[in-house]
């Protein structure tokens, strides 16, 4: 699993929240820091692929255990 | 003048429901980066009141999920409106869906434009102390100088 920066729990929230969330936590980080973010909306998985590629963030790795996804974005 | 992408809406309904779309697309946009307006129009101006109470209706909605089978007439009776809104908030609320207003808030946080329509303003006799601070007046001008930059325009 990658190592990462800073941590953004979203389980339990659903759509467009996780995203907001991660959006404004990114906001507050310096370019090339990682954050995670643990969702439980299974919409989120195509969402923040979509995130990342309209924002220039890299979505350096997805993934799931259970019911809950782990996504690590790289902060352009 | 910057090169950001543009989203441009036009939000005309008041329901709770209808409210989402709106709000959802233009928070969601500004996330990604777009520069975002949105006019409000007609019941569309019900979004904008500080103190929110926007209610669903099974009327006229025969779309609509519903607990258990009410018959129509029954869907008319005093307090079904008040009690399905209610009803709709909590199912929202459990299932981690943002409230309008938490919505509303992250808009104005991502500094969407807020545009009142002036005429429709006028014409209901809203007091503009009743919406929030951030609101501008505007008429269809004002929507077309934003809009006619936009690389999406949305009429909901």
């Amino acid at each position: 699993m990658a190592d990462y920066n800073e941590e953004l729990d979203a389980s339990g929230l659903n759509c467009p929240l996780p995203i907001l969330r991660a959006k404004k936590k990114l906001n507050t980080m310096e370019s090339g820091q990682v954050l995670r973010i643990i969702a439980t909306d299974p919409g989120s998985v195509k969402d923040f692929d979509a995130f990342a590629k309209q924002t220039g963030n890299t979505l350096l790795e997805t993934t799931e255990e259970g019911d809950k996804y782990a996504f690590f974005i790289q902060k352009k | 003048m910057s090169d950001e992408k543009k989203l441009a809406i036009i939000a005309t309904k008041g329901s709770l429901d209808w409210a989402y779309p709106p709000l959802i697309l233009a928070s969601t946009a500004s996330a990604l980066g777009y520069e975002t307006e949105i006019f409000f129009t007609f019941y569309g101006l019900a979004m904008l009141k500080k103190k929110l109470n926007l209610q669903v209706s099974p009327l006229g909605n025969p779309a609509m999920p519903m607990p258990m089978p009410v018959p129509v007439i029954m869907q008319a009776m005093p307090g079904m409106q008040s009690m399905m809104s209610s009803m709709m908030k909590k199912t929202m609320k459990k299932k981690g869906v943002a409230s309008v207003e938490e919505l509303r808030d992250l808009c104005v946080e991502a500094e969407v434009r807020m545009v009142a329509c002036q005429m429709t303003v006028d014409l209901f006799e809203f007091d503009t102390k009743d919406f929030i601070d951030e609101v501008e007046y505007g008429g269809a001008a004002t929507f077309f100088e934003f809009a006619g930059k936009s690389d999406i325009c949305l009429y909901i």
